[in-house]
């Protein structure tokens, strides 16, 4: 299989997503007349593929335990048959994009029939309930163009929308740090930087656990094999907390090892965006996980050194920075064309190279994604989890979601956000001055500081992915800690004014009872006690 | 079939441009005969009339008048349960005076990638018997884990000794050896051979030597010939392989010079663009498959040139394999062997490999807890250069100490000393106990009531 990439003159070049060894001058070369295409239709969800839709497990009943050339898989299954439901009935006139019926594809997804976007649309001539193979059509249009439940779209072209929206609704995930401080919209886009030893891999889990998403796609572009058996591995055994169902049920994977066919590599990143796009038009929300596009960058870079392109910065093609542009732009939520609304939102993980940021995948990356959670592996060596940083990341969003928050929160939540910052920021700045003269020489307020923010640290930002209630955190729970913590400061403050000395402030019971108010599932009444303990106290201090 | 072309148009390097008639393959075998001799080269470039082929024993000697002919076939690689025991060059032929090997099978050395959904989580624990590696980067089965080290380093001896150490954990078998030399000198080769031979390895062993003095272009078919051979070995006769090669700075070298000589356009340092995915296509077949017995574990070396990890050769390596081994000099300058720095070492896959059922249940805190003293130590040494040892705190006194005493204790080792993992653990526990029991935040409790020294003689009685 292979695809054409370049024409000149009466040539053709062809990029091969197989090996080439052994082909020589004048073999047969066949042209489908089609672009890339991915087959999509009911039977995606749970399949594990490779970068240009063949299901890995096929392959290697095919093929034994290494893949061999010339295999040509279907995406879905051809032979089974599944229950259509039709939605419309003879004699209604549909649109392209419109759904037509429905397929129960999992136990908790139904799989939207649609109108394939590239048809014209028409009026329904025949419709059929029952079972049927994607094949066989389940539908015929007034001109006779017979519908299936399978159609083909080519992987590097954008599915259309109605309307692309605003990111005004954030994508809930239970994580304080990235929901309270850096928060992704539906539809938006984040990296996170990939080096090792930084907590990606739980990261990751988490957010495919947590995540407000219906749909899961996971893209592994030129990772270890070895990695992906232990992802393979483990991701099957993941369940949903929220429906204790398999979260494999609502996850799709593909696989494409840093060993498999280069040109393969470049196209999986597409295949997946595709399949991505392909949920959202039916009006789900999805997840999509990059991992790694620097992995994609290099593909591309190789394809262009072998096509003798002029190199643009270290040795990257020049058009670069449009790729990752045009791949990107691809996210977002909409109003799709089935009326309704979906979301493709990506996290995409970086590698670079040596650790530099300044390279050019990176940089370009960073142009093109509003949210950047920086995992830091110092904080990870603490055993400080999520192991994001908080004085390096960024979430571009913090505006276009206020008015969310505003309405389903606290009017407070943006106003706290940034009080929370500018301590931490604050106490980075004193962490400088004590390594240098100690603590105990700072005035009796930056004291106060430098508590403070240990305790938005520890008590807030830090959280476990392993405890039953830590896990995740609801929008309430976050806003209601961080306000407690917030009064505390102002309580202290208040109090250092008095004359009060710190270490009385600081070593109040009712502190260290606020540190475990966030393991509490029903949390309010304890914090409300905690609270009024507070302010009896710090009312008793003298 | 086989049609002979004199119709060579040009020499340039390691490459001959030929002119044909037939249409001839991408990758395919050529023989190339100029008087007595037999060379063999691959092709690079085949179009309508002309064809480029690389020619791996080098292009002395050839002229317009050699022949040229093409097999029609791939590179392949004849493969017999025989070929355990024997030396070969770099490209495949005997080199220790012995018959040509008879080929049970031949197979295709480009390989194939192994399907992911049909690989299997690396978990077994692999004793080496060193230490630094044993203890704090444990190595597992199907692993890819390179030694980076420096010229004038042992790496070499390190090498040997886990390829003369490495076995499972209370199993008897052991590891089939296959080595690959890629561009070393011949005294190194020759220590190599003899230390195998001393210790009855070879028996045991493949061999490859491309030495310094060999074309260099044979260097890029030495670690796919080893490779190929411990597929078989592995996934056809049940054998568990670790294969070493040294050194993969010499192969990264020849990508380096093929690429300049086929005028590609060059990537950072001058190396090829693809060099990513060509060392990704070797550390990647390292691994095991569900349901087969055999395992394909590997130890590349490569030396850093100047000692510079961020050089795209190391820099590379380290986004494919799955953590690397570091060879310090500094230790090495103090006299300590193996001169391992845990520090920036790193084992991805020692979470799935140890513990309860792999090794014993405290291994992880015990690592953490070295790890964690041995790095502040290290800091401290810098402090102390400055301030003096003197103003130091008690607290950090004491772990100035221990980070002296765990270079010499626990990093240090015989060459021939062969440390099983209880040993290692106990030197680990034996260090920490002289800190102040309050001082091991990272060990559980539990482990402490019942591996630290200090109670483990009661904790055994009970």
């Amino acid at each position: 299989m292979s695809e054409v990439i370049g024409i000149s003159g009466n040539k053709h070049i062809i990029q091969v997503y197989e090996d080439t060894g052994g082909v020589r001058p004048g073999e047969p070369v066949k042209e489908t007349g089609a672009p890339l295409v991915a087959q999509l239709g009911p039977g995606i969800l749970t399949q594990i593929y490779d970068g240009i839709q063949r299901p890995l497990p096929m392959l290697a009943e095919a093929s034994g335990d290494f893949i061999s050339r010339g295999l040509f898989v279907d995406g879905i299954d051809h032979k089974k048959k599944w229950e259509f439901n039709p939605e419309v009935k003879k004699g209604d006139v549909v649109k392209p994009g419109q759904s037509i019926g429905w397929v129960q594809e999992q136990l908790l997804i139904k799989h939207k029939i649609m109108i394939p976007p590239n048809l014209k649309g028409g009026t329904i001539k025949e419709i059929h309930s029952g079972n049927f193979t994607v094949e066989e059509p389940v539908a015929v249009l007034d001109d006779g163009t017979k519908i299936t439940m399978m159609h083909k779209w080519p992987v590097r072209q954008a599915r259309p929308v109605t309307e692309k929206l605003a990111p005004t609704i954030p994508l809930s995930t239970g994580q304080r740090v990235i929901d309270g401080f850096f928060s992704l919209a539906k539809g938006g886009t984040a990296a996170i930087p990939g080096g090792f030893g930084t907590g990606k891999t739980v990261m990751q889990q988490t957010l495919s656990k947590w995540a407000d998403v219906d749909i899961v796609v996971y893209v592994g572009c030129g990772e270890r094999g070895n990695e992906m058996a232990d992802l393979l591995h483990e991701f099957p055994e993941l369940q949903d907390p929220k429906t204790g169902r398999p979260l494999m049920e609502r996850s799709i994977v593909y696989a494409n090892t840093s060993n498999m066919p280069v040109a393969a590599r470049e196209a999986s990143v597409y295949t997946g965006m595709t399949t991505s796009e392909y949920y959202r038009d039916m009006g789900y929300d999805v997840l999509m996980t990059a991992d790694s596009t620097s992995r994609w960058a290099e593909a591309m870079r190789e394809m262009g050194s072998r096509l003798e392109e002029m190199p643009g910065e270290e040795g990257y093609p020049a058009y670069l920075g449009a790729r990752l542009a045009d791949f990107y732009e691809r996210a977002g939520r909409a109003e799709v064309l089935n009326g309704g609304q979906g979301s493709v939102s990506i996290v995409g993980a970086v590698s670079p190279p040596g650790g530099d940021f300044t390279e050019p995948v990176t940089q370009n990356t960073l142009r093109m994604v509003k949210v950047f959670w920086a995992l830091d592996s110092k904080l990870t060596q603490r055993r400080h989890f999520p192991s994001i940083n908080w004085l390096d990341s960024y979430s571009l969003y913090d505006l276009d979601l206020e008015p969310w928050f505003v309405e389903n929160v606290s009017a407070d939540w943006n106003k706290n956000k940034r009080r929370a910052m500018a301590i931490l920021q604050e106490n980075a700045e004193l962490e400088e001055i004590v390594m240098l003269v100690g603590s105990d020489a700072l005035p009796e307020d930056q004291q106060v500081t430098l508590e403070v923010a240990r305790m938005i640290i520890n008590f807030w930002l830090a959280q476990s992915a392993f405890h039953p209630v830590d896990t995740h955190c609801p929008y309430k729970k976050q806003f209601d800690l961080l306000q407690a913590i917030l009064k505390y400061r102002d309580y202290a403050f208040e109090a250092v004014q008095k004359g009060i000395p710190v270490g009385q402030i600081t070593s109040l019971p009712s502190k260290d009872a606020l540190a475990k108010v966030r393991l509490e599932a029903e949390y309010e009444p304890i914090l409300s006690k905690v609270m009024a303990d507070m302010e009896n106290e710090f009312k008793a201090l003298k | 079939m086989t049609k002979e072309y004199k119709t060579i148009t040009e020499i340039s390097g390691p490459l001959i441009f030929v002119e044909k008639t037939e249409p001839v393959g991408y990758n395919e075998l050529v023989e190339i005969r100029t008087g007595g001799e037999l060379k063999r080269g691959q092709v690079l470039d085949s179009s309508d009339d002309i064809v480029v082929v690389q020619v791996f024993e080098g292009t002395g000697g050839l002229s317009k008048e050699s022949a040229v002919s093409f097999t029609g076939d791939v590179i392949k690689m004849p493969l017999s349960p025989a070929i355990v025991g024997r030396v070969l060059s770099g490209s495949g032929r005997p080199r220790d005076g012995g018959p040509e090997i008879v080929p049970d099978v031949s197979r295709d050395i480009a390989g194939a990638a192994i399907n992911p959904a049909s690989r299997e989580k690396p978990r077994a624990f692999i004793q080496t018997g060193i230490s630094t590696i044993d203890g704090t980067n444990t190595l597992v089965r199907g692993q890819k884990l390179p030694i980076f080290s420096g010229a004038g380093l042992p790496h070499n001896d390190v090498a040997l000794q886990i390829a003369r150490q490495a076995k499972a954990l209370g199993e008897a078998e052991s590891f089939a050896v296959i080595f690959c030399a890629m561009g070393i000198t011949n005294e190194e080769a020759q220590h190599f051979l003899s230390d195998f031979e001393r210790t009855g390895a070879l028996e045991r062993a493949v061999v490859f030597l491309n030495l310094a003095d060999d074309p260099a272009v044979e260097r890029i078919l030495t670690p796919r010939l080893g490779l190929t051979t411990a597929e078989y070995l592995a996934f056809d006769l049940d054998m568990h392989v670790l294969i070493i090669y040294t050194d993969m700075t010499n192969y990264c070298e020849s990508l380096r010079q093929m690429g300049a000589a086929r005028q590609e356009v060059p990537g950072r340092r001058g190396y090829p663009g693809y060099m990513y995915t060509d060392l990704a296509c070797q550390y990647e077949r390292a691994g095991i498959i569900k349901g087969k017995k055999g395992s394909i574990t590997q130890f590349p070396i490569l030396t850093m040139p100047g000692d510079d990890i961020t050089h795209p050769i190391p820099d590379l390596s380290g986004y494919i394999t799955e953590g690397q081994i570091i060879i310090s000099r500094e230790l090495h300058r103090k006299g300590i062997y193996p001169p391992v720095d845990i520090r920036p070492s790193l084992s991805r896959l020692m979470n799935s490999g140890i513990g309860k059922g792999h090794t014993r249940e405290d291994h992880r805190a015990v690592s953490d807890q070295l790890y964690a003293y041995y790095a502040e130590g290290n800091d401290l040494r810098g402090l102390a250069a400055i301030v003096g040892k003197e103003a130091l705190s008690e607290r950090d006194k004491l772990v100035l100490e221990f980070a002296d005493k765990f270079e010499k204790r626990f990093v240090n080792q015989g060459r021939d000393e062969d440390r099983s993992i209880f040993d290692t653990l106990q030197i680990g526990w034996d260090l920490l106990a002289d800190l102040p029991e309050a001082m091991l935040t990272r060990i559980d409790d539990k482990f402490i009531k019942q591996y630290h020294p200090k109670y483990a003689a009661s904790a055994a009685k009970k």
